[in-house]
């Protein structure tokens, strides 16, 4: 639900990285965070446990440029990935503009990709929202590790209706930027298809 | 669906945001809908990251609504948080928005409590007012006469 302001002349969207635990999304937002100039980023708040783990959530402000005199502004959330978390999963969903999910290429993760796919489903169906209806990108996470699935296979079991996907090693920033632009530009088209253009 | 919000109303809300800080003594105080995005925000902002705290106040307020739902509540509208220097008094209006007032020993709570429901019923009548408009407004109007250009735009570094 993206948010416009006419009097500060803005416009803000929010976008949520999914995925399982330890698939790297806080990783990319460290990321983004790192290689943004100051003046286009705010603070990145990270609630996590003592241990790294996402709790409640990571948020990033950045801003992209203007279109048209309006400022657009990207509010990047992660959820915490670990199954016991769902209720918090669910809160941080609300409002969501685009989802980037977030694979672990590794072969010992591919179920706990494919249940938190569902589990990101279910989430959206609970607020009236489809996936196959929303801006959606995925990133292939953790390609420099040698014991990963082939990108064909990734494809075949996380992605069926053929949305963006990119590899990537967030810890080393590949494909995190392009993840990013993907999903940002997914978002801005779809506002304005949805205000008729 | 977009929140789509005219100079009109922005600037109401923030004449009632401007008195609040004035009649209740408070440091800051600001409104923020409830998925985060600050709407408005008034007092000494200057050193203030009001976008970080925006995102917190809506965390707390959407954890406090969970746990509402666990308990079979309908909410727990009213948040209050004492801290040495700064208090921060967190009110839901009208499940819709959150009103924030952060206030230290030159205000009471009992003043701030107060001064918070007033605006609270500002705040709901504009908002009323606003929710009536937006279907008519047609939605997010500048963005019809965006072109797939202007978006590529954006990103070229
Ligand atoms: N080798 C490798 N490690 C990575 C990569 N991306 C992230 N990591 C590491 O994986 C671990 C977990 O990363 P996080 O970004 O914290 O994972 P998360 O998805 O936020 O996890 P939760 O907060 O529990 O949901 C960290 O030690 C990262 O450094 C990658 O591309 N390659
Ligand atoms: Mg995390």
């Amino acid at each position: 639900m993206s948010f416009i302001n006419y009097l500060s002349r803005e416009i803000n969207c929010k976008i949520v990285y999914y995925g399982p635990g330890l698939c790297g999304k806080t990783t990319n937002l460290q990321w983004i965070y790192q290689r943004t100039a100051p003046e286009a980023k705010g603070k990145m708040i990270s609630l996590a446990t003592e241990q790294d783990r996402t709790l409640f959530f990571d948020f990033l402000p950045l801003s992209l440029g203007e279109i048209r005199g309006f400022k657009t502004r990207f509010h990047l959330y992660t959820v915490p990935g670990q199954v016991f978390y769902d209720a918090s999963r669910k809160l941080i969903l609300k409002g969501v503009d685009g989802v980037v999910f977030v694979a672990d290429s590794q072969i010992e993760r591919m179920e706990a990709n494919q249940e938190s796919v569902e589990n990101l489903q279910q989430n959206l169906a609970e607020q009236g929202y489809q996936l196959e209806k929303i801006p959606y990108v995925i990133q292939y996470n953790k390609r420099d590790l040698p014991n990963i699935a082939t990108v064909a296979e990734l494809r075949s079991l996380m992605n069926p209706t053929n949305a963006p996907d990119f590899e990537a090693v967030a810890s080393k920033g590949v494909g995190v930027f392009d993840t990013l632009k993907s999903v940002a530009k997914l978002v801005l088209t779809e506002l304005k298809r949805g205000s008729g253009g | 669906m977009n929140v789509v919000m005219y100079e009109d109303e922005l600037n109401q809300i923030q004449t009632v945001v401007d008195k609040l800080v004035r009649d209740a003594n408070a440091r800051v105080v600001c409104i923020v809908d409830k998925n985060g995005q600050l709407i408005s925000a008034s007092g000494e902002t200057d050193n203030l990251d009001t976008t970080s705290l925006a995102s917190l106040i809506a965390g707390t307020i959407a954890a406090m609504g969970g746990m509402a739902k666990l308990l079979k509540e309908n909410e727990f509208p009213t948040q209050f948080h004492e801290g040495v220097k700064a208090n921060i008094h967190i009110q839901l209006v009208g499940n819709r928005v959150i009103l924030a007032v952060i206030f230290d020993s030159r205000a009471t709570l009992g003043l701030v409590r107060l001064r918070v429901k007033r605006a609270c019923d500002e705040l709901n009548a504009i908002f009323e007012a606003l929710m009536k408009r937006v279907p008519a407004g047609g939605g997010s109007a500048p963005f019809g006469e965006i072109t797939d250009e202007d978006i590529d735009n954006l990103f070229n570094d």
